[in-house]
């Protein structure tokens, strides 16, 4: 038996070779890094699109010389075609959403921080934890070469030798049909326009990959969340960030594969001829669509919103986790209502797998189900409401710590507020007929959705880079960068809204044409100003992030003076986080302010009788023990 | 969720204060409450992990099922071919085997291995002659003329057949894990809890694989 346990003290030994350590790690710390990673990587392409979009928005006839280097054909003397800036509309919407949104909450950071906040060694199936990660990034090198596969005529070449359907070289980006790839227009192939060849293949190649990389690590969180918790790791003591990361797997788990199913059915109605999303009867640029017929546009939208209204969660989530926890933190209080907030994040993932009919209110379904959807989709404000309030409760009266990921997590409860207020708008189809597929919808969902989740992260970022790297980011600059955003976020969206409100509609190349958006021409640029201004200050945090792993200052065990289990351990972590030890925990994750403790926090491994003359402490949760 | 309950038995039990006794200290740093026994494998791992992979494939043939539904629903061109008469061959061999296989984790959990072992290789003949007889079906099919895009019945049919014959290779895959574990010595309890617990999986998986093939069976000769 003696051998047995020293096996299994040593479960996983550090790999020494720089392939094992590093590339194909099975380290959940390596993993999450990874993500994080292919995250900032993923977020610089998205960053450059949107530039480029806001600069043809507002300078119509740019001559913009690195677009005529790279795509001659999309860009004939460096200005865009509008087909050009619609595949910049689906690219920076696909890479932001998946390769940016989904994978740095999730895949990055919960990867890192969940297994050590449960008081785990390493996730459930460490080897199943680095297949996701590689599958994921195999899409994300599978949607980059949609660019190019459209974009440069060789490369496009390349890829019609393999079918009709693989028509490249088109002169977009990529597709041109949006994040949400519509059929029957995506179904159709290159008779429905530039970036609808290849380009599509590959989008739905790459999403299709994407989403087994996902289940992948769903399966992997949910079954090392149950399994592996640690001595005393009782579900309610678990940190915040668990109880967000845990209902995030299960929306992914159960909305991935019907997503996957969609991409399936799209792909066999492009390469193989089937007709489950094309009608008969198509006339496309004049010509009749042949061979197809019966097909229902419709089906796709189901299938797509059902996995994509769990999608916003998928994002938002993980980010509200963080908040909860660093808020926290920072407010030196416990958690305002801990179990209140476990429910309402609960809440909040379930209810997302009823609503995605808000997605469709237009698309001529019954006003019957529109009222159902919609009765639903404002029943969401409800646990999103009890999520702000004890955020604010969290920060009323307290002696707060406005360190870096202090201001985003406030950030976010800001824009959280500012993004979700508007669903409450939106999610009324009588009112959505007017504002559908205007720029109020981008605004809404920028803020809610991209914005508040990237300040969740930016929080992250900040709170855990002392404990990922051992040294802290510099605050100062963390500050700066800070305000520049959080201003500078809220000078772009906010007149999204008023954009909307006159009738701007999304997705458009250009609106000087239009008499009725003449007046708007100074918003316009208004917006691209603040862009340009808010994407510059990011280099603030690459600087900062890349500089502080060599020369931040040594951080220690628990520069924060938080509680949950990551802070026992040193910075960076051993290989098995723990040593080869059981950490026990006798409290919950939020004993700030404990009458009668020695320090003004209690950590979550320490002894119970630590305020035991004292009459007990705060639970962490609202419980005497 | 039984799994959940089975699943943290190990450490922890459910309920706030629930946890071991209090005793003055860190937990962590050993200065009175720490505890210093490493980690242990638990079996309900592989269990949990199967579920949850089972829950998701269950969720892309229910996407897959309501398109189906949907769109036998949607157009006039909706044709029902003859069901290839070797579908009730397939649908026999995979029954059997989710009993052989039911019996290699009985013998498993009564230490035959010897029987194990046995019943293990006869699910995974079982398996392939499976796959073989629906690879006839489609051959029939193709020799009929009925094609993947001729009809929306036939793109569903070879789409169902195809997602879960895929489903089974990965089965026959983890069963020719399990088969290659049965030889070679047995080092540490470790490694022999996760031998267990992996084939305790593989059979769940299984049993799904077969109930999964009846549904759409089901689904394809009786809806529409």
């Amino acid at each position: 038996m003696a051998e047995a346990t020293h096996t299994e003290v040593h479960r996983h030994p550090a790999p020494t070779g720089f392939i094992r350590k590093y590339i194909f790690s099975i380290d959940h710390k390596v993993i999450g890094i990874q993500y994080i990673l292919l995250a900032l990587t993923a977020v610089v392409v998205g960053m450059i699109m949107s530039v480029l979009m806001r600069v043809n928005l507002s300078w119509p006839g740019t001559h913009i010389k690195i677009l005529e280097t790279l795509f001659p054909q999309g860009a004939p003397g460096g200005v865009m075609t509008p087909e050009f800036y619609l595949s910049l509309v689906t690219m920076h919407g696909t890479i932001m959403v998946f390769f940016v949104l989904t994978t740095a909450p999730q895949g990055g950071f919960g990867n890192y921080f969940l297994p050590i906040q449960i008081g785990a060694d390493d996730m459930a199936f460490p080897t199943l934890n680095m297949l996701s990660f590689w599958v994921t990034f195999v899409g994300f090198i599978v949607i980059l070469l949609a660019i190019f596969a459209e974009g440069n005529a060789t490369i496009g070449g390349w890829f019609s030798k393999l079918g009709e359907s693989f028509a490249g070289g088109s002169g977009t980006v990529g597709p041109i049909g949006g994040w949400t790839g519509y059929p029957p227009l995506s179904a159709l192939g290159k008779i429905a326009g530039p970036g609808q060849g290849a380009g599509v293949n590959l989008w739905v190649i790459s999403i299709a990959i994407f989403c087994v990389g996902s289940l992948l690590g769903a399966l992997n969180f949910i079954t090392t969340l149950l399994n592996m918790r640690t001595r005393g790791m009782t579900l309610m003591r678990m940190p915040l960030t668990c109880w967000a990361w845990f209902t995030t797997a299960i929306l992914a788990l159960l909305s991935f594969p019907v997503l996957l199913g969609g991409g399936i059915l799209l792909l066999l109605d492009r390469i193989a001829g089937t007709s489950f999303f094309i009608p008969g009867g198509l006339y496309v640029s004049g010509s009749l669509v042949p061979l197809h017929n019966g097909g229902s546009p419709l089906l796709w939208q189901h299938l797509f919103w059902f996995f994509g209204h769990p999608e916003v969660y998928i994002a938002i989530l993980p980010g509200m986790g963080a908040t909860s926890h660093i808020l926290s933190t920072f407010a030196r209080k416990p958690v305002f209502g801990y179990r209140a907030m476990v429910f309402a994040i609960f809440a909040i993932g379930m209810l997302g797998f009823f609503v995605w009919g808000h997605h469709m209110f237009m698309s001529g379904m019954s006003p019957y189900s529109a009222v159902a959807f919609s009765v639903l989709t404002l029943s969401i404000g409800v646990p999103s409401a009890i999520k702000t309030f004890n955020w604010i409760g969290t920060l009323w009266g307290a002696r707060i710590r406005f360190t870096t990921p202090m201001l985003f997590s406030i950030g976010f409860v800001s824009l959280f507020v500012a993004g979700g207020i508007t669903g409450l708008v939106l999610g009324q189809s009588s009112l959505d007929f007017f504002f559908h597929d205007t720029y109020f919808v981008t605004a809404h969902f920028h803020l809610v959705m991209g914005v508040a989740s990237i300040f969740g992260m930016f929080a992250a970022t900040y709170f855990w880079f002392p404990k990922m790297f051992g040294r802290m980011m510099n605050e100062g600059i963390g500050k700066i960068h800070f305000w520049i955003t959080f201003l500078g976020v809220y000078a772009i969206f906010v007149p999204f809204h008023a954009m909307g409100l006159l009738g701007m509609p999304r997705r458009y190349a250009q609106f000087t044409e239009y008499e009725f958006l003449k007046n708007s021409h100074s918003l316009v640029l208004f917006v691209t100003v603040a862009a340009i201004i808010t994407v510059v200050a990011q280099v603030l945090f690459y600087f900062n992030f890349f500089w502080s792993i060599f020369k931040g200052v040594p951080a220690g065990e628990n520069p924060w003076q938080a509680t949950t289990l990551e802070w026992v351990i040193p910075s960076p972590p051993p290989h098995d986080n723990f040593a080869g030890i059981v950490p026990t925990v006798y409290h919950g994750p939020y004993e700030f302010s404990v009458p009668g403790a020695p320090n003004d926090f209690i950590m979550q491994t320490d002894g119970e009788n630590i305020v035991a003359e004292h009459g007990g402490g705060n639970g962490g949760n609202g419980h005497r023990h | 969720m039984a799994a959940t309950a089975t699943g943290t038995d190990r450490a922890v039990k459910t309920g706030i204060g629930a946890g071991p006794r209090p005793r003055n200290g860190n937990g962590f740093h050993k200065n009175g409450g720490g505890h210093d026994t490493p980690f242990q494998f638990s079996p309900a791992r592989y269990r949990i992990g199967i579920w949850m992979a089972i829950g998701s494939i269950l969720m892309l043939f229910v996407a897959l099922t309501s398109a189906y539904i949907v769109r036998s629903a949607s157009s006039d061109d909706w044709h029902r071919i003859a069901m290839p008469k070797v579908l009730w061959l397939s649908t026999a061999l995979l029954v059997v085997s989710s009993v052989t296989i039911e019996l290699s984790r009985r013998s498993l959990k009564s230490h035959n291995e010897s029987g194990y072992g046995l019943w293990l290789v006869n699910t995974v003949v079982l398996g392939i002659a499976f796959v073989v007889s629906q690879m006839f079906a489609w051959r029939q099919l193709v020799r009929q003329g009925a094609y993947l895009a001729s009809n929306p019945y036939n793109s569903f049919f070879y789409l169902f057949t195809g997602a879960h014959g895929v489903h089974v290779l990965g089965g026959l895959v983890a069963l020719g894990y399990l088969v290659i574990r049965t030889r070679g010595p047995r080092t540490s309890v470790d490694a022999e809890l996760r031998r267990l617990g992996a084939a305790d999986a593989v059979t769940i998986y299984w049993h799904f694989m077969d109930v999964l093939w009846i549904g759409l069976f089901m689904l394809l000769t009786f809806w529409k």
